[in-house]
């Protein structure tokens, strides 16, 4: 049986080895980190503006009932249709009823970490239904039956030409290497699909308690067509994407949009409060608002892990991550990957089945320093490695780390640990590199550090 | 118990164990002021309409936004039939109101309006919409728009040109500002589409490259009197 | 003053001549050093690998024996930042929170010490050479020293050519034990970083920590790469 972890280490194996691939990622994200940089300068305190984010968040989190409440009711009084669900399952379900209803023949969708958390395409496709994905790099990795390479840049990992054999094969158009060209294909293609769609699906990036809205941010403008066009319009949303009041919007926006990419904000920022209001001319007969937990009250529930909850989604952590800058968004199996995903993801999946993405990490602490809600990540890996291992110890790690306290503690046990270590690093040469080498994980690429042969104890013994 | 009851119980109970006060492993307290005051940490903006105007300006140049502060109604009619010529225009659609009525009195082309309705495939057609605002935004270089001030959700941002007229009292200075001014104004009954609008459409999807145009307005055109 | 030295294990087995700078760099400016030498590790490896109460058996002894100390200095980033940081969370629910507190205080590592406790960034150093600076992540990071200290000390070391390079604050993929546990990531990190100090064309990589150090003179030594790692206390003490 393929275990995650198992499937992790071998697609870790297999990308940090393709150096056409890695050079691509690191390219794009140094680009990334010098706008980034630049933008950030421009605020004139970027780190109070991190710790009132920070504080805004912990209110809304740590007062979510009321806030949730508030954001339901508000929406309900002008006429939306409120739906919670507790699991991916229910809200699937909830989401076809809708489209059954309405007998929907064709569905257009806009960028949606959660539709993808809850498999939603897959089901509506089963179902029958013709789903469309109208953010241009969801629409390229939709063709290329791929999953999302990064939350924020979902083809990243496509270099034009990749994208030029696409469009070629799938949709019949001319080669082109240019970019604008590309653009202008995908662009011709889904026209036709935002004017005739009868159901729109959105995802949120922030639910706004004081006025019952939902926001969503984009550069593109096609979730704002979703939003304008179709009879029905359906938003998913995490419950932990509540914000208190619209005001807050100020703060969060920009700080999306600067440390997620780099810009002073994002292209598009628009908040749904209801559907067409009476004396409007356009917009959704009906608006849906499907709110999710599937685990996120475990995790609410978790205290010292609580700040997870903060996360804004930005792709921060996962730009400054040198694990993801060297094995790539794919390789994590997850929804949600990076820093932020290997915190998470085993309270959404599992302990024991994703600990793996807590312990491929060296702790470096990037993504806490760069986090622009202040989540304490890198403390959290560690906090779930204790808790993996207090449910579930390994037991021969659990052996050498005794048997390693019980010889340090005796100071005459590690001095003769260190004088034998001496004797049998002249014959390790004999091992190195086979299987019968204690360290080949490390001497597989690396040469081991000499013994010196006289320990700091005893040179400061002889100094006496 | 339904779902909501159910999830707002686990909620409750969640919380019932307090976390840890936010960022203390890096607090960074303001030196002076109240935290929630957002302008203060957000990017400088200066507080008159020249250094706000030249901001505004600087920052449609980097999103491509076409910005022009003009003297007069005049003016705006004038750079309107400029902008037909220059760009081939064969048909417009907007919205009543004050500017967008004087606006286009005197244009040569058919104008369609999307008071009341409007058939989508017209719109399709239209080579511009063209809209009022409710605010531009000194610090991001951004238009405020609702669908009751710009004529619905989908004028502005279908047809391939957005062109918006705005006054110059209009121009305000940062985010904060906008958010306050927006519940002052519609206070109790909010418009169910409000829009920040920062530049054409964009996207960097293909290898990090930005291309305009993606699936809103290629173009933006500010005319400001 | 009577400074209590803290050796790390690996810098203690592998890299002692780097303890023994840092004793003859602080004895020169007049001061007298405690070496606790019936404590060997800080308790890393165990906790960093989720083993909390293996860790907890190793760091008590630390914790009761540098309890009397003034001032602890601690030869390596990652220790440091377990003595300064994680002791708190090691011992947070137990008897010993607030010792864990006290000692957090008291411990500063090498660089941080010299600049910003005895106000020092002169050593009358000499080393002649080309030099580019890694910033090891627990000193950058966890315990907040940043990149200023070591440079102020560099900036003073005569004839001593000091070049950034592009990497300078990435991490350099050790990571303890995640570098035998994910060694395909840990390596290809050690990559990123030893081409990054290439670019420079500088002679030698300098870092405040050894661990460090170890990794890329590891990566270095397999693929005979024209370049020597080296730790900054031995650079101030030449």
């Amino acid at each position: 049986m393929i275990t995650f972890v198992k499937e992790f280490k071998k697609q870790a194996t297999r990308l940090t080895g393709d150096l056409r691939h890695r050079s691509l990622i690191q390219t794009a994200l140094k680009k990334y980190e010098v706008i980034r940089g630049a933008k950030q300068a421009k605020f004139q305190d970027w780190q109070v503006a991190r710790q009132a984010a920070a504080e805004t968040k912990w209110e809304a989190i740590n007062h979510l009932d009321k806030y949730l409440l508030e954001f339901s009711q508000k929406l309900e009084a002008r006429g939306t249709h409120v739906h919670w669900a507790t699991t991916p399952e229910q809200a699937r379900n909830i989401i076809l009823k809708i489209v059954r209803d309405k007998k929907a023949r064709s569905i257009i969708k806009s960028k949606a970490m959660t539709a993808e958390e809850i498999h939603l395409n897959g089901a509506l496709e089963q179902a029958g239904f013709e789903v469309v994905e109208s953010d241009l790099g969801e629409y390229i990795v939709q063709l290329r039956h791929e999953a999302p390479y990064h939350i924020v840049f979902p083809a990243m990992h496509l270099s034009r030409g990749e994208i030029s054999d696409l469009f070629q094969r799938e949709l019949g158009s001319a080669p082109t290497d240019n970019p604008e060209e590309l653009t202008m294909i995908a662009r011709r293609a889904l026209r036709n699909k935002y004017i005739t769609a009868d159901v729109g699906i959105t995802g949120t990036n922030f639910a706004i308690a004081e006025t019952g809205m939902v926001s969503i941010t984009e550069n593109e403008g096609n979730a704002r067509l979703t939003a304008a066009l179709p009879k029905t319009m359906i938003s998913l949303l995490g419950i932990e994407k509540v914000l208190p009041r619209l005001e807050d919007l100020a703060l969060f926006l920009p700080m999306l949009a600067t440390a997620g990419a780099g810009q002073a904000i994002t292209g598009y920022n628009t908040m749904y409060g209801g559907p067409r209001q009476p004396g409007e001319c356009d917009g959704p007969e009906e608006f849906h608002v499907v709110l999710l937990d599937n685990k996120r009250t475990f995790l609410l529930a978790d205290a010292e892990q609580r700040d997870a909850l903060h996360c804004i989604r930005c792709g921060a952590c996962l730009n400054v991550c040198p694990i993801y800058r060297n094995v790539g968004g794919h390789t994590y199996g997850t929804t949600y990957q990076g820093p932020i995903g290997s915190v998470i993801t085993p309270h959404l999946r599992g302990l024991q089945d994703w600990k793996h993405l807590s312990n491929a990490s060296s702790l470096c602490g990037a993504c806490t320093e760069t986090c622009p809600v202040k989540i304490n990540l890198h403390h959290h890996l560690l906090q779930n490695r204790r808790n993996a291992v207090s449910q579930q110890p390994v037991w021969w790690e659990k052996l050498a780390f005794k048997g390693f306290a019980f010889l340090v503690n005796r100071p005459w046990l590690y001095d003769l640990g260190k004088k034998l270590g001496r004797i049998g690093q002249v014959f390790h040469p004999i091992v190195k590199g086979t299987v019968f080498d204690p360290a080949r994980n490390w001497t597989r690429t690396r040469e081991l550090p000499e013994l010196a042969p006289q320990s700091f104890h005893e040179l400061w013994k002889e100094r006496k | 118990m339904s779902e909501r009851d159910a999830i707002l119980g686990r909620i409750k109970e969640a919380l019932k164990i307090s976390a840890p006060v936010p960022g203390e492993h890096d607090h960074h307290a303001p030196a002076a002021g109240d935290l929630r005051d957002f302008s203060k940490w957000l990017p400088r903006v200066g507080s008159d309409f020249v250094e706000q105007v030249e901001l505004f300006r600087a920052n449609s140049v980097e999103l491509k936004t076409d910005f022009r502060l003009l003297d007069s109604a005049a003016d705006v009619i004038r750079d309107l039939e400029e902008l037909r010529v220059g760009n081939g225009w064969q048909g417009l659609i907007s919205h009543s109101g004050k500017l967008t009525d004087a606006a286009l009195a005197k244009i040569e082309l058919p104008v369609l309006i999307t008071d009341g309705g409007y058939d989508v495939n017209a719109m399709e057609k239209c080579d511009a919409g063209v809209t009022e605002c409710d605010f531009l935004v000194a610090q991001t270089g951004t238009v405020v728009i609702t669908n009751r001030s710009a004529g619905g959700r989908a004028l502005s941002v279908l047809p391939p040109h957005h062109v918006v007229i705005a006054r110059r009292e209009q121009l305000i200075p940062d985010l904060p500002t906008a958010f306050a001014l927006l519940k002052k104004k519609y206070a109790e009954n909010y418009p169910s589409m409000i829009s920040l609008v920062t530049g054409p459409s964009r996207t960097g999807d293909i290898e990090r490259i930005l291309v305009l145009g993606a699936h809103g307005p290629k173009k933006l055109t500010v005319l400001c009197y | 003053m009577k400074v209590t030295l803290f050796i790390p294990c690996f810098v203690d087995a592998c890299y002692p001549k780097v303890g023994l700078s840092m004793v003859q760099i602080l004895e020169k400016l007049g001061h007298t050093i405690d070496f606790p030498d019936e404590i060997a590790c800080c308790g890393q490896p165990a906790f960093n690998s989720g083993y909390w109460d293996e860790a907890r058996a190793v760091a008590l002894p630390v914790l009761k024996r540098l309890r009397d100390s003034e001032k602890i200095v601690i030869a390596s980033g990652s220790c440091g930042a377990m003595l300064k940081v994680f002791y708190k969370e090691l011992f947070e629910k137990t008897e010993y929170a607030q010792e864990a507190r006290d000692l957090s205080e008291k411990c500063h590592e090498f660089t941080d010490f010299l600049v910003n406790v005895l106000g020092v960034t002169d050593l009358g150093a000499r080393f002649p050479h080309k030099v580019t600076m890694h910033d090891g992540c627990h000193g950058l990071r966890e315990l907040k020293t940043g990149k200023l200290p070591p440079r102020k000390l560099l900036a003073n070391v005569r004839d001593l050519d000091l070049i950034e390079m592009e990497e300078a604050e990435t991490c350099c993929g050790f990571g303890g034990t995640f570098a035998a546990k994910f060694p395909m990531i840990s390596t290809a990190m050690g990559d990123v970083k030893c081409a990054s100090a290439l670019e420079t064309h500088a002679d030698y990589i300098v870092s405040n920590d050894s661990s460090c150090l170890m990794h890329l003179q590891g990566l270095i030594d397999r693929q005979g790469k024209p370049v020597r790692t080296i730790h900054i206390a031995e650079i101030l003490n030449s």
